[in-house]
């Protein structure tokens, strides 16, 4: 087997929570993620697939374990790992165009290349008639695409993604999952994209990790066997679907249940 | 012919209805109204002489002492004189308030440095630093920039510290995820990103300038908009103590309309987001 892009090692989160102790958000995580590979963490509300993420992206302090990229330590954000939230994180102030064009502050590619850069990820995203549109002139679906747009644009060699269509509607969830498989098909970069929505982790995914309840430990790895490439339509409607969905439904439930 | 929905429009529009907007021609027409109905009592009870004119005096009188104040030049001395300090006076805050407030908004360290010593500071009144402020640093302009000052910028302070607060917290986390270190995250997004609150809050500030221009201006003056009040007072010269604060009231008015479209100007981005 090779080495896994992506190791976290027996990863525990605790919060201080000052004179109330301190809250025990994920207790003893380890998984691991192969290059190219998709993995989706699915879990009950509140039990730490943020928290987990966060640690992974560098954006929070780890309580005990480590987390390691290509065999290196993770100690902070860096530009080896992409990042899309929930929330819209687009800079309202810089046209579509700008917002991806931000993200390439660091590199040391030319002028020319960067435009040439965020023009190809614009393409990719569909979102090319729109490079000089702001923020506050597109629909929520639009904005997560400029985000995924702005996070491969550097190309890192993991893409970080916590509930990046959980504020949008059904339909747009959907065409907005097809379109990521497409880009993820075309890029080839490791995901690991955290949900509570179990159709969406299958559609989308390679392993899926499911979480326990609070505190967030690893209960059980799926394999989804299901052939690429992927479309609603085609993949919803087989029998291997909804095996999994029903076993995925099983032991998601169980800790629902607990945690209620 | 005459169709259904034509005897709807004859109808009152909804105007109060949960945070709809009503027709321009009610929004503004209420406003104005309500501003009338001072302007139409204020003659009535004048014009029917139920109040002695030394203490409401006529619109007319108020008129004529502005015709009077332009012909010989006092009105325009005045007011360039005021406008002057007070922007002086509110530069000289933002200056200070800016910086200050942009680190009390982004580091603990600060917060926890300066806001002590402002929450102390900031309900104190200002008119009681006159004697204080004239004491220390004379009769001249500069302590007239003091009093506004006082009277500013501790408030000025902790409004940018809010502004800077407010910028999203995910906005400054995915920045660092591009390679950002702090001091290019603070320049190239929490500051533009502060930038729309900043500037209303300079607009709300120059306002209370406007309203310690009285305090600022209540000794040691020789000229003024509030001076003249001030002055006036003196000699029971009512009409004068009514323009002057006519006058106050409009060029406030005037400064935050200019704060208000330069804000939707510099600032389309930030407009009907969110
Ligand atoms: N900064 C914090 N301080 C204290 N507790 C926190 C903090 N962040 C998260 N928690 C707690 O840690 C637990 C895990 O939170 P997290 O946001 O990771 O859950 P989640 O699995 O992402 O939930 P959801 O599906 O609702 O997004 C929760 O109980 C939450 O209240
Ligand atoms: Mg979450």
């Amino acid at each position: 087997m090779s080495l896994p892009k992506l190791h976290i090692e027996n990863v525990s989160k605790s919060f201080d929570l000052g004179r109330e102790g301190s809250l025990l958000a994920i207790q003893d995580v380890s998984l691991a993620v192969h290059p190219n590979e998709f993995v989706s963490l699915l879990g009950p509300s509140g039990c730490g697939k943020s928290t987990l993420l966060m640690m992974t992206a560098g954006l929070e302090e780890i309580t005990a374990g480590r987390i390691l990229v290509d065999g290196l330590e993770v100690k902070g954000p860096g530009l080896d790992r992409g990042v899309v939230f929930q929330s819209y994180t687009l800079f309202p102030w810089l046209t579509v165009a700008e917002n991806v064009r931000f993200a390439l502050k660091k590199s040391k590619l030319s002028t020319a290349e960067q435009e040439e850069r965020v023009r190809h990820h614009l393409e990719l995203v569909g979102l090319s008639d729109f490079a000089s549109a702001y923020p506050n002139q597109l629909s929520g679906g639009m904005r997560q695409r400029v985000a995924i747009a702005r996070a491969l644009v550097y190309r890192p060699q993991i893409l970080l993604m916590d509930e990046p269509f959980g504020a949008l509607d059904a339909q747009t969830r959907m065409l907005m999952q097809e379109l990521l498989l497409e880009v993820w098909q075309k890029n080839r970069t490791t995901v690991l994209f955290v949900t509570h929505d179990v159709d969406e982790a299958i559609l989308l995914s390679d392993r899926i990790y499911v979480m326990t309840a609070r505190p967030g430990r690893i209960k059980a790895e799926l394999r989804v066997g299901l052939p690429r490439p992927r479309k609603w339509l085609e993949t919803e409607g087989s029998l291997q679907f909804a095996q999994l969905r029903h076993e995925t439904l099983r032991l998601l439930h169980e800790e629902v249940r607990q945690g209620g | 012919m005459r169709q259904p929905g034509e005897k709807i429009n004859r109808r009152l529009p909804p105007l109060l209805e949960l945070r709809r907007p009503i027709p321009p021609l009610w929004y503004w027409g209420v406003g104005l109204g309500f501003i009338g109905f001072f302007l139409l009592a204020w003659i009535l009870v004048t014009a029917l002489g139920l109040v002695p004119r030394i203490f409401l005096p006529s619109p007319t009188a108020v008129i004529n002492e502005l015709i009077r104040q332009i012909q010989s030049g006092i009105l325009w001395q005045d007011a360039s004189t005021s406008l002057y300090r007070i922007f002086i006076g509110w530069l000289i805050s933002t200056l200070v308030a800016v910086p200050i407030g942009i680190l009390m908004g982004n580091f603990h360290f600060f917060e926890g440095l300066f806001e002590p010593f402002i929450d102390l500071v900031r309900y104190m009144p200002a008119v009681a630093f006159v004697p204080l402020t004239i004491l220390w640093l004379g009769v001249g302009d500069t302590q007239k920039y003091a009093i506004l000052f006082i009277g500013t910028f501790f408030q000025e302070v902790l409004l940018i510290m809010d502004n800077v607060k407010t910028v999203p917290r995910e906005l400054i986390q995915i920045s660092s995820t591009f390679g950002l270190n702090k001091w290019e995250i603070l320049r190239d997004v929490i500051l533009r990103a502060a930038m729309p609150g900043i500037w209303d809050t300079f607009r709300i500030t120059l306002g209370w300038a406007w309203t310690y221009l009285v305090v600022a201006e209540l000794v040691a003056a020789s000229v003024g908009l509030g001076y003249r009040i001030m002055r006036a007072q003196r000699f029971l010269e009512t009409e004068t103590i009514i323009l002057g604060i006519l006058i106050i009231g409009f060029m406030g008015l005037i400064t935050d309309y200019i704060f208000k479209i330069s804000y939707k100007k510099l600032f389309r981005w930030a407009l009907q987001s969110r």
